[in-house]
């Protein structure tokens, strides 16, 4: 079992989550977190040059070091694990979150507690990354949605109870129908004669599920994922979950568990029911491009920073929703792009409005000002951030909206053509308006917050980042700036799961 | 008359052999060593529940028939007595600190005689093939129970609930009585495989009032919506150690010996008649059940609503009506008799040292008693449902198991029951806030709870953390019941 390279990315959180049991001081806790990310990091980085080379040597299979174990034999569930290049950049971008998110967190009241909670839903989300049969996939997809609820409530601010309960009821609900539809797929999973299963290369590789029961279990699917990627109209809890949110649970939440729904989106909704997903798409195509519009419209007019980003984050992962809809390999390379580049985006917003925060004790925009003046390395880091979010050439916002809005005009070309309707076209036209509102609330919080005169004199004494939040957000915008110059490296790395005969639904 | 029979019947006669043994020790042993009857009878519950367990790997003879065929043991059968006799032994230890109380002096011994006896009557619902011996069973396993409730006769609640119990008793036995006359009068017999064949083919109105009346009459017990207007009265008067052994006991054993009278008694009219009453039986009852328990302020009154909507989960594996819902049934009880024994072990070792159990006592408990309210919020997360606790895994399969009945209309039922864990989870998680985020001052202080009862929690949680990700309880239980032997309960 543990000769495979993937199992250690769940027994080292739980490593984590052992030894901060044991920690007797905050010392030690920060030890542990700092030290099992990076190791986590390293690891990611060992597996990304292990596939690589795997790759290089020709290795065709969907997915590489797969293996399973059983677990319940009699009901055929297993413990199978699997990677292809976007499970592993995914897993590259938790590890990343997960550390900066460490350092963010570096002087939290009851740090034991919280750190127990913060690594078992990154356990959470790692188990989701790695596993590839339904049933572990959703377990861990729940064990990252629970914490939520004690990290928000107990750490939180401001409404922090409504929020807290809101978030998880709603969470929990978008799982109740995607638990409905995972039981459906493994009871359709397998063509008469064979044994029916829970693993999702198994059921890819049969194509079995009749079309009229893809139908009933797609949208479930994709509404139970959905809204974990805050698709309109369920995305309600997420500007409030991640305004009371502590910082470092807003970066994981909005850097990697809103990414669990998208990628959950697209393989499980999209890869096992490509007929359904063919047919049903346009529903979904509207609802997302309403939540990229609607999330940047909302952001334009909040005054609370945490709300701004928040809602930006609706938009941003409506953005990968909608081009995974757009079923075709440019627009969904794009979406893991962009699925990379908003985690690793956001969190850094959120960092950074962690720490101002923490310095002026609010986050209204109108209580503030010039802080270019006195925190002239964190209002660097907003700006930089801001640019990437709005799309400037040279940073990950660019490379993957770029990509999301070629790919969606050619599949809405390639259907207004053939006479297919004009849905895809036009949404694609209503989407890229975000691009503008985006620049819009962008720059209005750099101008208001960041330049003009100093609102509050209080604020001069303000002292600048300290050295873990200078490692942590520099962490990020190098980040930021390696996806945005070399996009290539991570679109090799993601091709080899967008081609027709692995990816059913592209050659439809 | 061969007295070989009576081997058939090992697990009854471990628990008259304890139940004698108590008997006696209550009887002739000196004053100063009565206090040690609690720990007495646990043990030797432990050793009973330990032998049965043994005595049936080592005899695998698996299947008897015995007296004329009114009992029948298969493994099936041994394995829910086993599961019973599990969770009495953790009733048993929980319940020590409390029968050693000053309350209990004059009454410990009654405690637990009372309680195997029903015990003993639970054991023959289960293995009953005759309405008769069926009966006994039933009888014995609820009157002894009124006594139990009114235990704590300091309290006016503790009468209250004894009588509301003892009169929704009989009342649900003369209805099942009732419903089984009509089908003696149909059938001719009283014998679960005669009236089986008799029936079968058969469709007369009386038919359906029978059936509705032999439901009505085992809902009672299981309390399912419409027929749980006592339950909570019941489980708020009665003294927690009692109201633990029937949340979890008792509504394990009716559910099961519920699912044998569906199955092998009116198997044949499945699809005809049953499955729609159940179905709306079962919606009722999750959903009532979930809507009072958000408004509950007492913690024993809560976990009544929450155990009433927990029966109508576990009626799902009766509606699955195959081998898989039948494992995921019996896997439920197991899981459920673990988390919800871990939430009562709280409760009682809150109630014994303060005498507290509103659920607003319980705001900031967190700060004064972590180990407990870290106990409790294990239990909440496990009933909710909430993976990687046991109750993720139990939920999950009757889930499973309910839909490989096949049709669409169980989709249907499945996804009404899923919405509803949803409410469950919130007022779940309304106890979990109240512990753990509130910053109020603890009414409750600091104390050291009694070692039998941290024994007790530690084997709930071990059994909450333990059982859903150590695939051999499902795996074993699943492998029972597909076998040919459990199959015989689905020939229709």
């Amino acid at each position: 079992m543990f000769s495979n390279i993937l199992i250690y990315f769940v027994v080292i959180p739980l490593l984590m989550l052992a030894l901060t049991g044991l920690s007797r001081n905050v010392r030690q806790i920060r030890a542990v977190a700092v030290t099992g990310s990076l190791a986590l990091i390293a690891l990611s980085v060992v597996l990304l040059v292990q596939y690589l080379g795997l790759r290089e040597a020709g290795e065709t299979a969907p997915m590489l070091f797969t293996d399973s174990w059983t677990w319940f034999a009699p009901l055929n569930i297993n413990l199978a694990v699997g990677v292809d290049g976007i499970s592993i950049a995914m897993l590259l971008l938790s590890s990343v979150i997960l550390l900066t998110g460490s350092f963010a967190s570096w002087t939290i009241a009851q740090p034991k507690e919280f750190f127990l909670w913060l690594i078992l839903l990154s356990t959470g989300v790692y188990g989701f990354f790695i596993c590839v049969d339904l049933f572990a996939m959703f377990m861990f997809y729940e064990v990252a949605l629970i914490p939520m609820y004690l990290l928000i409530g107990v750490w939180g601010s401001g409404r922090k109870n409504y929020s807290a309960m809101k978030l998880t009821l709603m969470l929990m609900g978008g799982s109740a129908f995607l638990m409905l539809s995972l039981i459906g797929i493994f009871y359709h999973s397998a063509p008469e004669g064979q044994p029916l299963t829970w693993n999702i290369l198994e059921i890819a590789a049969y194509d079995a599920i009749p079309h009229g029961w893809q139908s009933f279990l797609f949208p479930m699917a994709f509404v139970g994922f959905g809204v974990l990627g805050a698709m309109f109209p369920f995305h309600t809890w997420s500007p409030d979950g991640h305004a009371c949110a502590p910082t470092a649970v807003s970066m994981l939440h909005a850097g990697v568990l809103m990414k669990l729904g998208g990628y959950g989106c697209f393989r499980v909704a999209i890869y096992l029911m490509p007929y359904a997903a063919q047919e049903l798409s346009w529903i979904f195509l509207i609802l997302t491009g309403t939540s990229v519009v609607y999330g940047a419209f909302c952001a334009c007019v909040k005054t609370d920073l945490k709300y701004i980003n928040a809602y930006s984050s609706v938009s941003h992962c409506g953005l990968v929703l909608f081009a995974i809809l757009m079923l075709n390999t440019t627009a969904m390379t794009g979406a893991i792009m962009q699925m990379l580049s908003h985690g690793l985006m956001t969190a850094l917003f959120f960092a950074l409005i962690g720490m101002i925060y923490g310095r002026t004790h609010t986050r209204e925009i109108t209580q503030m000002g010039g802080m270019m003046q006195i925190l002239p390395y964190l209002s660097v880091c907003y700006v930089i951030a801001g640019f990437a979010s709005l799309g400037l050439p040279g940073l990950s916002g660019f490379v993957a909206e770029m990509t999301i809005f070629v790919g969606s005009f050619q599949a809405g070309m390639a259907d207004f053509l053939s006479g297919a309707g004009s849905l895809r076209l036009v949404y694609t036209l209503i989407a890229c308006c975000s691009i503008v509102i985006t620049a819009v609330y962008i720059l209005r919080v750099v101008g208001k917050l960041l330049l003009g005169p100093v609102y509050d004199d209080h604020h001069r004494t303000l002292t600048d980042a300290t050295w873990w939040e200078r490692l942590s957000t520099a962490t990020l915008i190098l980040a930021v700036a390696a996806i945005g110059c070399f996009p290539n490296f991570f679109v090799d790395l993601i091709k080899t799961t967008f081609s027709p005969e692995i990816f059913a639904v592209l050659g439809m | 008359m061969d007295y070989s029979q009576f081997l058939a019947m090992k697990q009854e006669i471990a628990i008259l052999v304890v139940f004698l043994l108590v008997f006696l020790y209550d009887t002739f042993m000196p004053k100063a060593s009565q206090k040690a009857l609690p720990a007495f009878a646990a043990v030797l519950t432990l050793i009973a529940t330990v032998a049965g367990f043994c005595s049936h790997a080592l005899f695998t003879d698996g299947h008897v028939v015995a007296f004329a065929g009114m009992y029948e043991t298969t493994p099936v059968i041994a394995a829910i007595k086993g599961i019973l006799n599990i969770g009495v032994v953790i009733v048993l230890v929980q319940s020590i600190k409390w029968a050693n109380g000053e309350l209990m002096i004059m009454r410990r011994g009654e405690f637990y005689e009372l309680l195997l006896v029903t015990l003993f009557g639970m054991y023959l619902m289960i293995s009953a093939r005759h309405f008769l011996l069926f009966i006994i069973g039933l009888e014995s396993a609820s009157l002894p129970l009124a006594a139990m409730v009114a235990l704590d006769k300091n309290r006016y609640e503790s009468h209250e609930a004894a009588v509301k119990y003892m009169l929704t008793a009989v009342f649900s036995s003369a209805v099942f009585m009732m419903g089984l006359s009509f089908v003696y009068g149909l059938t001719g017999s009283l014998y679960f495989e005669n009236i089986y064949f008799a029936l079968t083919g058969q469709m007369n109105v009386l038919l359906v009032v029978a059936i509705a009346f032999v439901m009505a009459g085992v809902g009672f017990k299981l309390s399912l919506v419409p027929f749980h207007l006592w339950t909570a009265d019941v489980y708020q008067g009665a003294p927690t150690s009692v109201t633990s052994y029937l949340s979890v006991i008792s509504k394990g054993a009716a559910a099961f010996a519920f699912l044998v009278i569906m199955a092998q008694v009116f198997g044949s009219l499945y699809s005809q008649v049953w499955e729609w009453m159940l179905y709306a039986l079962i919606i009722l009852t999750i959903t009532v059940g979930n809507l009072f328990a958000i408004r509950q302020r007492n913690m024993k009154r809560f976990l009544a609503f929450s155990s009433i909507s927990q029966a109508g989960y576990i009626m799902l594996g009766v509606i699955a009506f195959n081998a898989m819902g039948t494992a995921a049934l019996m896997y439920y009880i197991l899981v459920y008799i673990f988390s919800n024994l871990a939430a009562f072990g709280v409760i009682g070792a809150i109630e014994n040292a303060t005498g507290k159990v509103g659920m607003d006592d319980y705001r900031g408990l967190h700060k004064t008693n972590p180990r407990l309210s870290f106990c409790m919020m294990l239990a909440m997360f496990s009933l909710a449902g909430i993976p990687p606790f046991a109750g993720f895994f139990s939920k999950f399969f009757i889930f499973t198991g309910a839909i490989n009945q096949g049709s669409v209309a169980i989709y249907v039922l499945v996804l009404i029951a899923l919405i509803n864990t949803i409410i469950s989870l919130y007022y779940y998680l309304l106890v979990v806030k109240a512990m753990f985020i509130s910053d109020d001052e603890c009414v409750i202080p600091n104390f050291k709870s009694a070692c039998s009862e941290r024994l007790g929690l530690w084997v709930t949680v071990a059994g909450i953390i333990g059982l859903g990700i150590v695939s051999y309880f499902y795996s074993s239980l699943l492998t029972l019941t597909s076998d040919s032997l459990m199959n015989m309960y689905f020939i229709g």
